[in-house]
């Protein structure tokens, strides 16, 4: 049966799966991260490709490299920071090679660091590890590169990168498929009827594990080896360059000779909108170049233009051909790009003329950062560590925000696992330089905080430092039992996969202790007196400690309450409530004000309400706040 | 019909993506090339976000330049009013009358602005607004597709496509237990729109 062709709208995250499902991909495995985590949600919907949370990205990495030494076309996906984890992997694996099966890795980009702690091009670890990357510059690109992107890999035995960004892995654009699904989501597939793909790869597994295995050469990494490996590395790569002179992802749209542009991803579509009548050179395989095409294009053109996002990566690399090339002298390095910044670039380089200027926003306005949700189980813990006066080295997680103010009670935030070695090294720092003047009580003294999802990313190795060290440290793992930033993803102690079936459920309380720390509780941190009496205890015994500060997530949990009611003449505005920053409260006329709808009726605020003035209404279970 | 370019502004959690994704599947189905951006991540947690449509012969760019955006979709008040240089002269907005103070107005270093503020501001830049009163209760859940049908009531969105074309699309996207609800917003955001001109009306 032929299927007629639908047009449907796809994120650019689901068009990756689907272009990797469609290519055969057998493995995929990543660790959630803004702009990427709907690539593995969307691919686990088809049938046919084993899917997984790893627990962080060099895992996922590692897992995918082994499943392609397996004979098995592999994918991995991180967001950019994520390969700065996983960079270790793609550098051995870019000397071994697979030996056969493809091999792509999707590093999703986030500039103007829309949900990130940094923003980092990943172009350069294309030239850094000497790797071929592709770049698609919408949804049905996403989709269409992938199976370019495995045949690269194949052909040339390399890993190969695909680089997304934000604005193109979150922008839906029309894909067209035979046998389309009604409304696919992120975990629904874009196909009606999808059946697995078949292996593109005749060889088994063992057969291709029993080649590896007679290829030591090519494969176990000591330095005689590896030494025998990099020249390989250089001349694949040079191989590549040759290849990609007519390769089909690069092309070129011939419009004026007055002006030439060459530019990639996301900034191509910005480019085109607004410098209309130049002369386009797109670059889907944005390493190596393709350094003849270059040239031609370059000699084409009066004035040549590279319109790209963040780094000047392709400027330079033009400039070292000799080429006379504008591109960050009219268009910003940081940030986020769009057509406005390109517009504004044109237009002080002369190249738009008769423009107006752009509308002003309305100012000022009072601005709306992300603040923890009502009822986040984190209020109660950071605003016991405001009372406790503490120091805390923070991580990575919905729980960063107990920085923002009013709370303000993270004072760092770095890295994914970072806060705990940081507490440890501030801790051995104190000892000492401070031996005279340790505090005599808790005030002023360290603590790290790192989330549940992030202590199994990264916290292990460093609790297993703090313990092995002699530290004495206290490290309050956040555990709503969720990854909650990216959208609720399982990991290794929600007791849940990737897929949905159940699988034993890693306890962080146990964990802890078996990397040997003695002192370990379990606390509900709305339960705040208890919670502030163990921390105090724990403080004082300068000894390692955990608490395991446990609440579910607010969005996940079904346990909202009937909203908190203000005793109106009870209530004398002390403001101590407004403290808390929950955003159903608010000052008004000398008292406080609670919005029924946003309030889930935790009662936080009516604990610390000293004169009783705010009041739960007696927990029924489940009662609705819209009543 | 020409090129319209659509921007919704809103709060996290308010169903932003959802109204988003209607929109641009009517555009789809009437055969247009559509592309949207959306935010995902730290932003959704009660922070600002915005999303926009654009429906075209060939669109590149999911975003829009400032000042060209055909139609604004309010969620909330103070939202609104930080996109309105999105708007072009001669631009529509369509504003639910919803006021969440941020946390630097609840803690009281910031005012809110006032409705005849907004008002003016929007009048300056030579747009229409048109407020939309927010709905009741559950209803709320429903906000994004109760606001999409006074935007379909709005030229040449009402000439061009039947009431039945957005409530395809919603049908298409919507899980069958939120259907009627939906179905009644768009409705009731439509009829709002009948019963005024545009401009101060309130929906």
């Amino acid at each position: 049966m032929v299927n007629a062709v639908d047009r449907i709208l796809l994120s650019g995250n689901e068009a990756v799966a689907l272009g990797a499902f469609e290519a055969g991909v057998k493995v995929a495995a990543a660790y959630p991260g803004t702009p990427s985590t709907e690539i593995l949600e969307s691919l686990g919907a088809y049938p046919g490709v084993y899917c997984e949370w790893s627990s962080n990205e060099k895992v996922a990495l590692d897992v995918a490299i082994g499943a392609a030494y397996a004979g098995r076309r592999a994918l991995a996906v991180m967001k950019h920071v994520g390969l700065n984890v996983a960079a270790d992997s793609l550098f051995y694996a870019a000397y071994t090679g697979l030996g056969g099966a493809g091999l792509v890795i999707v590093v999703a980009d986030d500039p103007g660091m829309h949900s990130s702690q940094n923003e980092q091009d990943t172009r350069h670890y294309a030239r850094f590890a000497q790797v071929p990357l592709v770049e698609p510059a919408d949804s049905a690109e996403a989709r269409g590169f992938l199976g370019p992107a495995f045949a690269i890999s194949e052909q040339f035995d390399v890993p190969v990168l695909v680089r997304m960004s934000t604005r193109v892995s979150h922008s839906r654009g029309v894909v067209e498929v035979a046998g389309a699904a009604v409304a696919p989501g992120k975990r629904r597939p874009a196909l009606a009827d999808p059946v697995p793909v078949p292996d593109p790869h005749p060889r088994s597994a063992r057969d291709a594990l029993a080649a590896l295995a007679a290829d030591p050469g090519k494969y176990v990494m000591v330095p005689a080896n590896a030494r025998g490996r990099h020249p390989v590395v250089r001349r694949r790569l040079a191989d590549a360059a040759r290849w990609a002179e007519d390769c089909a992802l690069n092309q070129v749209e011939l419009g004026g000779r007055a002006l030439g542009v060459v530019t990639s991803g996301i900034a191509y579509q910005y480019a085109r909108e607004v410098l209309t009548g130049a002369s386009f050179l797109k670059l889907g395989l944005v390493w190596p170049l393709p350094v003849g095409l270059l040239r031609r294009f370059a000699a084409g053109v009066e004035r040549l233009l590279v319109v790209e996002e963040l780094d000047p990566f392709l400027e330079e690399n033009l400039r070292l051909l000799g080429l006379n090339v504008e591109g960050k002298r009219w268009f910003p390095a940081l940030g986020e790009l769009s057509p406005a910044a390109v517009r504004r670039g044109a237009a002080q380089s002369g190249l738009l003329q008769g423009e107006a200027g752009e509308p002003a926003p309305a100012l000022p306005l009072p601005a709306r950062p992300p603040v923890l949700c009502p009822g986040c189980g984190h209020r109660p813990l950071f605003y016991a560590l405001q009372r406790l006066g503490a120091v805390v080295f923070g991580d990575i997680g919905c729980y960063t925000l107990g920085a923002m103010p009013p709370l303000s009670a993270m004072h760092t935030c770095g890295c994914m696992g970072a806060g705990l070695a940081n507490l440890h090294g501030a801790l051995k720092a104190l000892a000492i330089t401070d031996r005279d003047g340790q505090p005599d009580g808790v005030r002023g003294m360290p603590v790290a905080v790192i989330g549940d999802s992030t202590f199994y990313h990264a916290g292990l190795p460093a609790l297993a430092n703090l313990v092995y060290n002699q530290g004495g440290g206290l490290v309050i793992i956040a555990d709503n039992s969720t990854t909650a930033m990216t959208g609720h993803q399982d990991h290794p102690g929600t007791g849940r996969t990737l897929a949905g079936g159940a699988t034993p459920r890693l306890d962080l309380a146990e964990a802890a202790r078996g990397l040997g720390v003695a002192r370990v509780a379990t606390v509900d941190p709305f339960a705040l007196d208890e919670f502030l009496s163990v921390a105090r205890e724990f403080l004082a015994s300068r000894e390692p400690a955990v608490i395991v500060a446990r609440h579910p997530c607010a969005l996940q949990s079904r346990s909202r309450r009937p909203p908190v009611t203000v005793v109106a003449e009870t209530c004398n505005g002390c403001g101590i409530c407004l403290r808390l920053g929950c955003p159903p409260l608010s000052p008004d006329d000398g008292g406080v004000l609670v919005d029924r709808d946003l309030c889930t009726g935790c009662g936080l605020c009516a604990t610390v309400c000293p004169r009783g003035a705010l009041v739960t209404a007696p927990n029924q279970g489940g009662g609705s706040a819209n009543a | 019909m020409r090129d319209l370019s659509f921007m919704l502004a809103g709060v996290g959690g308010q169903g932003i993506i959802l109204a988003g994704d209607v929109l641009a599947e009517v555009g789809l189905q009437a055969g247009w090339d559509v592309k949207k951006s959306e935010v995902h991540g730290m932003a959704q947690r009660g922070g600002g976000v915005t999303s926009q449509v654009r429906w075209g012969r060939r669109v590149y760019s999911p975003l829009a330049e400032p000042g060209r955006i055909d139609i604004l979709i309010g969620f909330e008040v103070l939202e609104a009013l930080r996109n309105v240089h999105y708007l072009q002269s001669g631009g529509q907005a369509v504003v639910n009358r919803y006021h969440l103070p941020p946390p630097s107005v609840t803690g009281g270093e910031a005012a809110y602005p006032a409705d005849a503020d907004v008002e003016r501001e929007f009048a300056a830049r030579g747009a229409t607004l048109r407020w939309m009163c927010p709905p009741p209760g559950t209803e709320r859940l429903a906000v994004g597709v109760q606001l999409l049908g006074l935007v379909s009531a709005i030229e040449p969105l009402r000439g061009t496509f039947p009431a039945e074309a957005w409530l395809n699309a919603l049908d298409r996207l919507v899980p069958p237990a939120h259907r009627e609800l939906n179905r009644r917003a768009f409705q009731r955001g439509r009829a709002a729109a009948a019963n005024g001109p545009p401009g101060r009306g309130e929906g």
